[in-house]
Formats: structure tokens, C-alpha cells, sequence
């Protein structure tokens, strides 16, 4: 039997009542295998983080379904799909989103409070997971005192110290510079390397040229371009 | 091919089995320790304890309206020990009768009947009466009262102690003590003996402190033996500035023509019905002649006196707490919209609506009962330092203190609810998107 996709989009299509009514995707279908690393590229307003509030189960598709990792997602309840973004989607947003009065250890542990990791065990697996994002030496600071690619990395640990099968990011180096956002880069390699599968949004064609499989979206239309 | 997810009622909760057993990579993740109440209370003391200063004056109302409760009613019962402790000790035990009076046509008062020479022995039968006295003022006119015969006239004259008359038993029926000596007796009284007991204050007056070597009075030229000093009249308490005499004394001496006054000691509750049943057995044939003051039956007076402290104040509490409550809303709401972000992250990561409500509901029940132990401190503070600077026994009910510390977490769960849903509504892909 073989495996079933991790992401699999069948003819989904959001449409945003108006007035005017706005349909942001347009019968999309979509295959991401495991381990996929894909970029999604377009222009503004082309429907890019609507794709993605789907795919991260934040948002629901008007119409066709979304199979995530063999399970049809229309099927499960609000509380079971804030289960599965616990536990199987981690998130990396372009403005970090982390907690400033909180250290770094405190922002990973979040994550690791709302997906069920056990309690003896979430500050081990949180330090892990800042080891594997080259912080070590931040662990105790406040996310103010860090530069941006050391933020992003400190989102990136956190959206992977619950060891989710898919990673979303959403213009993850939108606020870094060329030297900043070519780390990030590299440790989402190292991560797929490792068996994860990331989709990741940008405006950046460097950025999107790393990935192994770009598709693109014009006016809520995908195209692959590889 | 469809794959059903598994069903779970409450998928947050309790442990569920992982459908993803064979995939590598990601190991198992137990759902047992999801968001429990422990990972709560952590992460709805670091919402609070984020703003410091914002958290005090946040609970301010709080702080100041339980503390106005805690000390309306401290006071009030502080206040109601006070009375009731007086109450009980005198007016609820004391029974006064006086003759009856009308305006005559001249306009004077006139008494319209007299007790009769031996009244305590007429009301000391009834059921009810532990003790009784009879107590009269007796006119000086021109005589004084003096510790040396004065044949001075040179001397100005000075302004001496009263005299009164009583029966022997009147200094138990009023609860005197005896300072030194002895009161008089029966016997006394019948044989009309010149023998004198002075108040303390007229003792202190005449110089007199000792009776042991039977010191003399003068009541104008005639010679009177003092055989003891009394103190602590609590029911008359102008008997310490006198002179007493016994009644039989009175009437020879002085032509005395009636008693002014009966004091009776009853038992507690006895008031009513000695009040009806004394007249009577003083007069039979005119009961309504006498003018009687009894306690009023129940503690009706007391409770007056409690309800009257504690309307005003008690109102003044509950606005105050209003207000807290309001505080605590609008703060919680305030940073609802300051943590919109928070929250998209939050639900991003995992937290269901529930989650986010609870959090907030959890922030504001203890910023609530923060509010309401540190009032509740405060206003246990304020009612034992007024009452012992006014020498009152304070009294707090400690139920007072537990109960209006809790009702500031009362306070604090209705000021959250509605934050707390605004919060557990906020769409995540909007928050998330607000403050990119
Ligand atoms: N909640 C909403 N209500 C109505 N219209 C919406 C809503 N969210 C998005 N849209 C519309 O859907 C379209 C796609 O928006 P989306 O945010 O997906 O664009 P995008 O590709 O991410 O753009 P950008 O690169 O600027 O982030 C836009 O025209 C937008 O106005
Ligand atoms: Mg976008």
C-alpha cells in the first residue's frame, strides 16, 4: 500500500462573500508528497496565504476537499483540526509572532503546551530543537534582544519542536536581508533533509529557486513551473 | 479512498490514538498532557504578570469596593457587638416606673399617683423580677451638705452633693459596688437611722475615703454616720454625686411624701410582661397611673441600629465593586485587542476557542481575587485600627474576610466573560494577518 500524500487538494476552491464576492483560489487540485519541499510564488493579492490559511487548517475551502495526510479535513470538528495544527502543522509567519515578554526557551515551549508533548519532556525537546536551530547560546533571551534571522529561527524551532509532518511558511525571509534569509534557507534544507515537508511562500525568486518543485498562482490560478 | 478521521467528542482532551503509527520521522505524540489546567494557570499568570503596573490599577475598584464592604460591615458589627454589649448588660434587663404625670390647669406637671412605700416588696412576687429598689431625690432647699458643721456666714456658700433617699435594696437592683463599708439595711431604714452612704465622686467632694473610723456628714446641723462609699452605678449613674439616706430616714427627717422612682432588675425577656403585671400589683385599682419603661421585646431596637449603618455605606460598596468590576472588563478587553496576535498564534499552534476563553477568564478571575484579598486585607486593617483607637472591641466575622475576597473572584469571572468570548471569536487567519 502506499503511502498517501502528506497535502492533497481536490478542486478547492475559496470564494470571500462580498459585496464585491472575491474568489481568492480557483478549483485548485494539489499534490505535496512527503518530503517535498515546495515554493509557491505569485504575485500580491494572487491568493498565496489563502492557499496556505487552508493548507495550515485555519481556514476552510468553499468548495472540494482537503485530504491531509490521507484524512479527509472536512470531516473533523474546530477542536479536532486545533488538534491537528498542534500536532501535525507547524507555522512560520513573516512577522515571527513571538511573545516578547517571554524568553526564547519560553516562546519553543509554547508550541509544545497546546500539541500534547508530555510534560517531563517538553523542555528537553524545546532545547533540542533550539540546539538544531544554532541558538543554543540565546536560550535565556528576550526575543527583543535578537536579530531578525535569529527570530525567524527562534519561530522556525518553534514550529518544529512538536514534530509536525508539514511546515508552512508564510514569506519567511519577507523581513530579512539577503545574508539573514540565506540561514533560514539553509536550516529549512537541513529540515527536509530530514524527512519534513515544507511549503513556503515568497516573493523572492532566490528564495524560491532553493526549493525542489515551485508552482505558481495568478489571480487564484496555479500553475507548476518546474 | 477516504480515510475517516478519528472521532473524538472532545478532541482536546484526554488521550486519542495517532492514526500516523507507520510514518517515520515524527514520533508519537500523547495527547494526555494538552493544554491541562496546570499549562493554564502558567500561561494566565504570565498574561498577567506581563503589565505590572497595569495589573495594580486594574484592581483598584476591586481593592476599594470589597474594602468598603469589608469595612461597612465590620462596623456594623463591631457597632452591634458595642450596642448589643450594653443592651444586654443594662437597658435589656432594667424596668423603670415613675408615677404618672399630667398638666394641671396652671400648667404645672402634676403626678397623678404615687408608689406606694413598699413597692419592692409588692413587685418582687412577680415571675420575671430578680431585684428592686426604690430611689428618690430629696429637696435641700436652703441646707447643705458639708463634712464640718459650718456656723461660718461669711463663708460663701458652695454647691453641695444631692441628697437622695433609697430603699436598702436599691444598690443591687441599679448593680453598685461597694467601694468600702457597707450599705444600709432594712433595719435602718425602719428605725430611721441618721446613717449615710456617699457616691464615690461625693465621697471624693465631702474628703471622705474611709469609713472604718465612722466619719461624721453634716445635712444642714444634723449629724449623720457614713458606713460606705458605692461606685459604679450603672443605671443611675447620678447616685455617685450624692448623698443616700435610707427612705424611712427621708420621710422623718425631711417629710419626704413618695417615692419618685422604681428600679427593677428582671431576667432577660421579662420585659414585657413585668411591664403590664408591675402597675397592677402596685395599684390594682389604677395600673394606668404609672408611667413604665421596659425593653422592647425582641432586639428590634438592635437590629434598627445595624440596618441604619449599614444601607448607606453597604450601597457605597456594591457601586464601588460595579465599578471595579467594569475596571476589570474593560482592562481585559483592552488587552484582548492588544494581543490579537497572541491569540492567531496561539490558535495556529493549536489552541481551541475554549482554550483562548479560558485563558482570559483565568486572568480576569485572578486579577478579581487579587483585588478582593488585598481589600479584604486592607479593610480588616481599617475596622480593628478605628475600633481600638475608639477603645470598641472590633468585630470581623472571619467568613467576612473569605466571603468578600471570593467575591472579588466573582467579580473578576463576570467582568471576563465577555472579553473572554470576544477573545475565543477571534478568527485566526485575521489576527494573523493583522499584524503582519
Ligand atoms: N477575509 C477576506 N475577505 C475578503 N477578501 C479577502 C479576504 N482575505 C483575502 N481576501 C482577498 O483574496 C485575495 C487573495 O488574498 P491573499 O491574502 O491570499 O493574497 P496573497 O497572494 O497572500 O497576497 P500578498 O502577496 O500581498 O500577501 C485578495 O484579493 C484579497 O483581497
Ligand atoms: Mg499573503
Amino acid at each position: 500500500m502506499s503511502r498517501p500524500p502528506v497535502v492533497d487538494l481536490i478542486d478547492v476552491t475559496r470564494s470571500f462573500t462580498g459585496p464585491p464576492e472575491v474568489q481568492a483560489l480557483k478549483s485548485i487540485n494539489l499534490r505535496v508528497e512527503k518530503q517535498d519541499y515546495l515554493s509557491i510564488v505569485g504575485p500580491s493579492g494572487s491568493g498565496k496565504s489563502t492557499m496556505l490559511n487552508i493548507l495550515g487548517l485555519l481556514d476552510r475551502p468553499s468548495v472540494g476537499e482537503y485530504y491531509l495526510d490521507g484524512a479527509l479535513t472536512s470531516l473533523a470538528g474546530e477542536a479536532e483540526r486545533a488538534a491537528l495544527r498542534g500536532g501535525k502543522i507547524g507555522f512560520v509567519f513573516q512577522a515571527f509572532h513571538l511573545m516578547p515578554h517571554r524568553s526564547v526557551l519560553d516562546n519553543v515551549l509554547l508550541a509544545t503546551v497546546y500539541s500534547g508533548v508530555p510534560r517531563a519532556d517538553r523542555e528537553r525537546r524545546a532545547r533540542a530543537a533550539l540546539h538544531r536551530v544554532h541558538l543554543d547560546h540565546r536560550i535565556d533571551f528576550l526575543p527583543g534582544t535578537l536579530s531578525g534571522g535569529e527570530r525567524q529561527r527562534v519561530a522556525v524551532a518553534r514550529a518544529v519542536v512538536a514534530s509536525p509532518q508539514l511546515l508552512l511558511a508564510d514569506e519567511p525571509t519577507g523581513n530579512l536581508d539577503a545574508t539573514t534569509s540565506g540561514e533560514v534557507m539553509d536550516l529549512f534544507e537541513e529540515l527536509n533533509a530530514d524527512g519534513l515537508t515544507l511549503i513556503v511562500i515568497t516573493h523572492d525568486k532566490a528564495v524560491a529557486d532553493r526549493a525542489g518543485r515551485t508552482i505558481s498562482i495568478a489571480d487564484g490560478r496555479v500553475s507548476e513551473t518546474t | 479512498m477516504k480515510l475517516r478521521m478519528p472521532r473524538r467528542g472532545r478532541a482536546e482532551r484526554g488521550p486519542a490514538p495517532d492514526e500516523a503509527v507507520d510514518r517515520g520521522g515524527a514520533p508519537l505524540i500523547a495527547r494526555a498532557d494538552r493544554f491541562s489546567a496546570q499549562d493554564l494557570i502558567v500561561e494566565a499568570s504570565f498574561g498577567i504578570g506581563a503589565r505590572p503596573t497595569r495589573l495594580i490599577m486594574t484592581t483598584l475598584g476591586t481593592v476599594l469596593g470589597i474594602a468598603s464592604l469589608v469595612v461597612t460591615i465590620g462596623f456594623a458589627q463591631t457597632a452591634a457587638g458595642q450596642i448589643a454589649s450594653q443592651f444586654d448588660a443594662v437597658a435589656a434587663t432594667q424596668v423603670v416606673i415613675e408615677p404618672g404625670s399630667a398638666n394641671s390647669l396652671n400648667g404645672k406637671e402634676r403626678a397623678t399617683g404615687s408608689l406606694p412605700w413598699d413597692a419592692p416588696d409588692r413587685v418582687s412576687r412577680l415571675a420575671g423580677v430578680e431585684l428592686a429598689g426604690l430611689v428618690s431625690e430629696v429637696p435641700l432647699d436652703a441646707v447643705t451638705i458639708t463634712a464640718v458643721p459650718v456656723n461660718d456666714p461669711s463663708e460663701p456658700p458652695t454647691l453641695g452633693p444631692a441628697l437622695m433617699a433609697t430603699s436598702a435594696g436599691l444598690l443591687d437592683a441599679v448593680r453598685g459596688q461597694l467601694v468600702t463599708g457597707r450599705y444600709f439595711d432594712v433595719g435602718h431604714d425602719a428605725r430611721s437611722d441618721r446613717v449615710a452612704v456617699l457616691g464615690s465622686r461625693a465621697a471624693e467632694r465631702l474628703g471622705i475615703n474611709r469609713v472604718d473610723s465612722q466619719p461624721s456628714i453634716f445635712i444642714g446641723d444634723s449629724s449623720y454616720t457614713v458606713i460606705g462609699i458605692i461606685d459604679e452605678v450603672e443605671r443611675r449613674p447620678d447616685l455617685l454625686d450624692s448623698v443616700i439616706v435610707p427612705l424611712g430616714t427621708a420621710r422623718a427627717d425631711f417629710g419626704l411624701a413618695s417615692p419618685d422612682e422604681l428600679q427593677i432588675q428582671i431576667a432577660l425577656g421579662a420585659g414585657t410582661i413585668v411591664a403590664t403585671q408591675a402597675p397592677i400589683a402596685l395599684n390594682p385599682n389604677a395600673p394606668e397611673n404609672y408611667e413604665v419603661q421596659a425593653p422592647s421585646p425582641g432586639s428590634a431596637l438592635r437590629e434598627n441600629v445595624q440596618a441604619d449603618v449599614n444601607i448607606v455605606f453597604l450601597i457605597l460598596g456594591v457601586l464601588a465593586l460595579l465599578a471595579g468590576g467594569l475596571g476589570i472588563a474593560n482592562v481585559t478587553m483592552l488587552s484582548v485587542m492588544e494581543r490579537v496576535g497572541e491569540i492567531g498564534l496561539r490558535r495556529a499552534l493549536g489552541a481551541t476557542k475554549r482554550n483562548i476563553a479560558h485563558q482570559f477568564m483565568v486572568e480576569s478571575v485572578v486579577i478579581g481575587l487579587l483585588g478582593g484579598l488585598v481589600g479584604a486585607a486592607l479593610g480588616v486593617f481599617a475596622v480593628v485600627v478605628v475600633s481600638v483607637m475608639q477603645g470598641w472591641a472590633p468585630v470581623v466575622d472571619p467568613w467576612l474576610a473569605i466571603g468578600s475576597a471570593l467575591l472579588g473572584a466573582v467579580v473578576g469571572l463576570l467582568a471576563g466573560v465577555y472579553p473572554a468570548v470576544k477573545a475565543s471569536n477571534i478568527e485566526p487567519i485575521i489576527a494573523l494577518r493583522g499584524s503582519n
